[in-house]
C-alpha cells in the first residue's frame, strides 16, 4: 500500500471514530483490517491526528495479540489451541498447513504471503478444531479442508471469495430452557418495565440521586430494579455477584457534572471451553440488547457498550444490523418507546486477543482505548468506571435473563433453579462426548445428568468453568451446578479415561502464562515459572522438589497477585495434583532435584539448522532427547 | 481528620486519603517498595509493599488507610513472600551486580539485602534485551528494567514528555521510548528531566559518570535501605 492510500485509510478510520483517542483500540483494529498490519507510518498519522504520544499508541498496540506492528502476511492463520482443539488433532493440521505452505510455525513466509501460528481458545470447542484467518473463524477443520485452504492461500484468493461453508458456525443448541426457548418479541420487556408500578417491600425505588433525564415521579425504573432484586439473579460471568445490588449501587452513585451512567455488556468470552455467549449473540441478540436497555432504564444510564471478543469479529456486522433495526423501531436512541427522556444507545467495541480484558476493570481500560490492565480497586466500576463514570458491567447471559425478568417478573424467575441459585445456566459442553454444544438447565443439575444428556461415557474428569474453575473427578459427579456447589461461567469440558490430565493442566498453565497482562510481578513472572516447572515435568526432569515449588508458587500467586488471573492460575495444577496424582507420578522421573536445563534439547536449534536428526546429532543422556 | 490504625502492633496516625505506606513512612516505619515513590501517583505493580490488612494481602502503596485497620508487615510469612518477588525480579532480567554501575545505589539490590535474599532461587530467564547507547548523555540498559514505570510516570506527569511507556504483554512487557526509531537519541529526553533521576535500578544511566563514587562508599553501602528510605524517596 502506498503512502497516499495508507493516509487515506487512516484518515477515514480516525474520522469515523470522531478523532477520539478513547477509541484507539478500535482505530488500530480497523487500520489493520485494511492494511494487514499497523505500519509505523500509520502510527505517525495517528499521533498527529489524535494528538497522543507515539509511546501511548505503541503501548496499546503491543498489548493485544491480534494487533501487529510488524508484517504478519496477507493471510494470518491462527490455530485455536485449547485443550479440546488438541484432542481433536489441531497439531497435525497445523503441521500439515505449514508444510503445505512452506512456512515455519510462528513465522511469516519468505514471500510475506502468510503466517501460521496458534491462539487461545476461539470458542469453537463444540465444532473444533477451529482457526482464525484474519480474525474470521473457521470451524470443523479436517485434513482435506486444510489442503484446500493451503491452495486458496497459495492462489491468493481473497478471503471474501472463500467458500461460505467454511465460515458457517453452528449454534448446536441441544437443550433449551426458559432463556433459549423464550418466544420473545423485541420491545416487550421494555414495555413491561415501563408499565411496572413501584411496589412496597423492597425499596430500590429510592430516588435519592436518580433524577436525571426521565420525568419525575416515574415508578418504572425503581419497580424494574425491584424485580431484578426479587429474582435473585446473580452474575453469569463466574463471580456471581448479585445483579440487583450492582445495579442499585450504580444507580445510587453520585453523578459528577457532565457524567452519565454506563451499561457495559461483557462479551469478551475468553475462558477456554466457553462459547455460550457466542450462541446467545448469534441466536438472540435482541434479548441481550433489550436486557441492556432494561438495565439502562432501571439505573438511569444513557450510554451502552458491548465489548465483543476479537475472536467473534464475524458477528459484528450482524449485531450492528440488529442495533440499527432497534433504532428504527425506537427501542434504542431518543425517547425510547415514546417515553420522553428515555435515551440510550449501544455501540460495539471489538477486542483484540487479550483474555485479561474479561476482568471488568481491565475491560473498561480497554474500552477507553488503553492497555487492558486491571485497575487498583477500590474504587469499583459502579462508582468510577468508564471514563470515571458510574458503570455496570454484566455478562451477556445476565442481560438476557434480565430482559426476561423485566417481562415476566422476579418471582417467576426466582421459582426456577435452587434457593441460592435462581434461574437457569447455559453450559458450553465440549470434549469427549457424543453431542457437544449448548445446554441450558435450571441451576441444580448434577454433573452426572449433564454427562448423560450429552452422551459422555468412560468419563475421567470434567473441567467446570474452564481453567480458572474446578476440575471434577468421577467420585464427584453428583455435585451440582450452582453457586452453592459448582459455580460456573459456563464451560463444561469433558475428559475421558484415555486423556492425560497432566497434559490438560499443562495446556491450561501455558494459557495463563500467555494471557498474564504483565502488570504485577507475581503473575507476570510466576506464571512463567509455573509453565517452566510443568514443562520440566513434561520433559522428564521432574522430582518431588518441583512439586514443592509448584505448591509455593501457588501460595504466592494467590496472596500477591493483582487480579483474578493470577489468583487462579495455579488452580488447574492443584486440582489435578490432588485428584489425578498418578498422572503426575508418571512424570516424576527423578528422585532428587535435577536441573531443567537439558543440553540435548538445547541443541535442537542446531539440528534444525543443519537439517539433521540422526543419532549422531544427539547427545546420549539418561533423560531427555524427547521434545 | 486524624485517625489511627495499627501496624505490627504499633499505633500509626494518618489523615484521610493517606495510603498505608504514606502513613507508615510518616511514622518512620519502613515498608519495602520498588514501584512506589512519594512524588508520583502509586502504581501498585511490583507488590513488594504487600502487607496484610485484617488478615488479607493487599498492596500498601495503593490501599488507603482506614481507622482501626490491623496491618501486619514485618512478619516471617510476608517477608518470605517479598523475598520471592525480589528473586523473581532478579531472574526475569539480567542483573549482574558486581559489574553494575548502580551497585550500592540500587534499590533492588538494597531490598534484596534487606530481605536476606541469598540466591536467585529460580532458574534465570536470561532474556535478550539490547542496550540503547544512542543518546549523547544517557545509556539505557534494559537488562535491568523491573518495569516499575517510575520513569513513565515522571516523564508523563512531571516532564510532560511521555518519553517512556510500557509495551508488550505478560512476560514480554518491556519499556519503549517515544521515537519512531525506538532510539532514545531521537526523543526530547534531557539531563534535567525528572525521569532521568527516578530509576530505582541501573537502566537510565548518565554517561561519563561511571564509578564516580567507588563501590563500598555508596548510599546503601553506608546504611541499609530501611534506614535511608526518606532519602531514597527524596532523590
Ligand atoms: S527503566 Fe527504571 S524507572 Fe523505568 S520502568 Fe525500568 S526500572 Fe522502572
Ligand atoms: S511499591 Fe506497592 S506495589 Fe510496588
Amino acid at each position: 500500500m502506498d503512502a497516499e492510500a495508507l493516509a487515506g485509510v487512516v484518515d477515514r478510520v480516525i474520522n469515523r471514530y470522531r478523532r477520539d483517542p478513547t477509541c484507539m483500540l478500535q482505530i488500530l483494529r480497523e487500520i489493520q483490517e485494511a492494511c494487514d498490519w499497523v505500519p509505523p507510518e500509520a502510527i505517525d498519522r495517528m499521533q498527529a491526528m489524535l494528538g497522543v504520544p507515539r509511546t501511548k499508541i505503541e503501548g496499546v498496540a503491543g498489548f493485544y495479540s491480534f494487533i501487529y506492528t510488524e508484517p504478519r502476511g496477507k493471510y494470518r492463520v491462527l490455530f485455536s489451541d485449547n485443550i479440546t482443539d488438541r484432542m481433536q488433532g489441531n497439531r497435525a493440521l497445523m503441521e500439515r498447513l505449514c508444510s503445505n505452505l512452506w512456512v515455519e510455525r510462528g513465522k511469516v513466509s519468505e514471500d510475506g504471503l502468510v503466517s501460521v501460528g496458534k491462539t487461545a481458545c476461539t470458542g469453537l470447542c463444540d465444532q473444533g478444531p477451529g482457526m482464525l484467518v484474519n480474525n474470521y473463524a473457521i470451524a470443523g477443520l479436517s485434513l482435506e479442508r486444510i489442503d484446500e485452504i493451503a491452495e486458496l492461500i497459495r492462489n491468493k484468493v481473497p478471503l471474501t471469495d472463500w467458500p461460505p461453508a467454511y465460515f458457517k458456525i453452528e449454534d448446536n443448541i441441544r437443550r433449551a430452557d426458559v432463556l433459549l426457548n423464550a418466544d420473545f418479541k423485541p420491545g416487550e420487556a421494555l414495555l413491561a418495565a415501563r408499565a411496572r408500578a413501584p411496589s412496597d417491600g423492597l425499596n430500590a425505588s429510592n430516588t435519592r440521586s436518580w433524577r436525571e433525564g426521565l420525568p419525575s415521579g416515574i415508578g418504572g425504573p425503581g419497580a424494574t430494579l425491584d424485580e431484578i432484586k426479587r429474582s435473585g439473579l446473580r452474575g453469569r460471568g463466574g463471580a456471581g455477584f448479585t445483579t440487583g445490588l450492582k445495579w442499585e449501587a450504580c444507580r445510587n452513585a453520585q453523578l459528577k457534572a457532565g457524567h452519565q451512567r454506563i451499561v457495559v455488556c461483557n462479551a469478551d468470552e475468553g475462558e477456554p471451553g466457553t462459547f455460550k455467549d457466542r450462541v446467545l449473540l448469534s441466536k438472540c441478540p435482541d434479548l441481550v440488547f433489550e436486557g441492556m436497555t432494561v438495565a439502562a432504564y432501571a439505573i438511569g444510564a444513557t450510554r451502552g457498550f458491548v465489548y465483543l471478543r476479537g475472536e467473534y469479529r464475524y458477528l459484528l456486522d450482524h449485531l450492528n444490523a440488529v442495533l440499527a433495526n432497534r433504532r428504527r423501531e425506537n427501542l434504542l436512541g431518543k425517547d425510547i418507546c415514546g417515553l420522553p427522556g428515555a435515551d440510550f444507545d449501544i455501540e460495539i467495541h471489538v477486542g483484540a486477543g487479550a483474555y485479561v480484558c474479561g476482568e471488568e476493570s481491565a475491560l473498561i481500560e480497554s474500552l477507553e482505548g488503553k492497555r487492558g490492565t486491571p485497575r487498583n480497586r477500590p474504587p469499583f466500576p459502579v462508582t468510577n468506571g468508564y471514563l470515571d463514570q458510574p458503570t455496570i458491567v454484566n455478562n451477556v447471559e445476565t442481560f438476557a435473563a434480565a430482559a426476561l425478568i423485566a417481562l415476566k417478573g422476579g418471582e417467576w424467575y426466582a421459582g426456577i433453579g435452587t434457593k441460592q441459585s435462581a434461574g437457569t445456566k447455559i453450559l458450553s459442553v465440549s470434549g469427549d462426548c457424543a453431542r457437544p454444544g449448548i445446554y441450558e438447565y435450571p441451576f441444580g443439575v448434577s454433573v452426572r445428568q449433564v454427562l448423560e444428556d450429552c452422551g459422555a461415557t468412560d468419563t475421567q474428569a470434567v473441567q467446570v468453568s474452564g481453567p480458572s474453575g474446578i476440575c471434577v473427578a468421577e467420585n464427584e459427579f453428583d455435585r451440582v451446578i450452582g453457586f452453592e456447589d459448582l459455580p460456573t461461567a459456563g464451560a463444561f469440558t469433558i475428559f475421558n479415561k484415555s486423556r492425560d490430565m497432566f497434559e490438560v493442566a499443562r495446556n491450561y498453565v501455558h494459557f495463563f502464562q500467555h494471557e498474564s497482562c504483565g502488570f504485577c510481578t507475581p503473575c507476570r513472572v510466576g506464571t512463567s515459572l509455573l509453565k517452566n516447572l510443568m514443562d520440566k515435568l513434561h520433559y522428564g526432569s521432574g522430582s518431588p522438589y518441583d512439586f514443592a515449588e509448584i505448591e509455593k508458587l501457588n501460595q504466592l500467586l494467590q496472596a500477591m497477585s493483582h487480579c483474578g488471573l493470577g489468583h487462579t492460575a495455579c488452580n488447574p495444577v492443584l486440582d489435578t495434583i490432588a485428584k489425578f496424582r498418578p498422572a503426575y507420578d508418571k512424570r516424576m522421573m527423578q528422585q532428587d532435584f535435577t536441573p531443567a536445563f537439558n543440553l540435548d534439547r538445547e541443541l535442537s536449534a542446531a539440528r534444525q539448522m543443519t537439517g539433521r536428526d540422526d543419532a549422531a546429532a544427539h547427545l546420549a543422556t539418561e533423560h531427555g532427547g524427547q521434545s | 481528620m486524624s485517625h489511627t490504625f495499627t501496624l505490627d502492633g504499633k499505633v500509626v496516625p494518618f489523615v484521610d486519603g493517606q495510603t498505608i505506606i504514606q502513613a507508615a513512612s510518616a511514622a518512620g516505619v519502613f515498608i519495602p517498595h520498588l514501584c512506589y515513590h512519594p512524588e508520583f501517583k502509586p502504581h501498585g505493580s511490583c507488590k513488594l509493599c504487600t502487607v496484610k490488612v485484617n488478615g488479607r494481602h493487599t498492596a500498601s502503596c495503593t490501599m488507603r488507610a482506614a481507622p482501626g485497620m490491623v496491618v501486619e508487615s514485618e512478619t516471617e510469612e510476608i517477608n518470605a513472600e517479598r523475598r520471592a518477588l525480589t528473586q523473581m525480579l532478579f531472574v526475569e532480567g539480567n542483573h549482574f551486580c558486581p559489574s553494575c554501575e548502580k551497585s550500592g545505589n540500587c534499590q533492588l539490590q538494597a531490598t534484596a539485602y534487606h530481605l536476606g535474599m541469598m540466591s536467585a532461587h529460580y532458574d534465570h530467564f536470561f532474556p535478550n534485551r539490547a542496550v540503547d547507547a544512542s543518546h549523547p548523555d544517557f545509556l539505557l540498559d534494559f537488562n535491568r528494567c523491573i518495569l516499575c514505570s517510575l520513569c513513565v510516570r515522571a516523564s508523563r506527569d512531571v516532564d510532560g514528555k511521555n518519553v517512556f511507556a510500557l509495551s508488550g504483554r505478560g512476560i514480554k512487557t518491556h519499556l519503549i521510548v517515544n521515537a519512531k526509531s525506538g532510539q532514545l537519541a531521537d526523543t526530547d529526553f534531557t539531563l534535567d528531566d525528572k525521569a532521568a533521576q527516578v530509576c530505582p535500578v541501573g537502566v537510565i544511566l548518565k554517561k561519563r559518570q561511571g564509578f564516580a563514587v567507588p563501590i563500598g562508599e555508596r548510599k546503601y553501602d553506608k546504611a541499609p535501605i530501611s534506614e535511608t528510605a526518606e532519602s531514597t524517596e527524596g532523590r
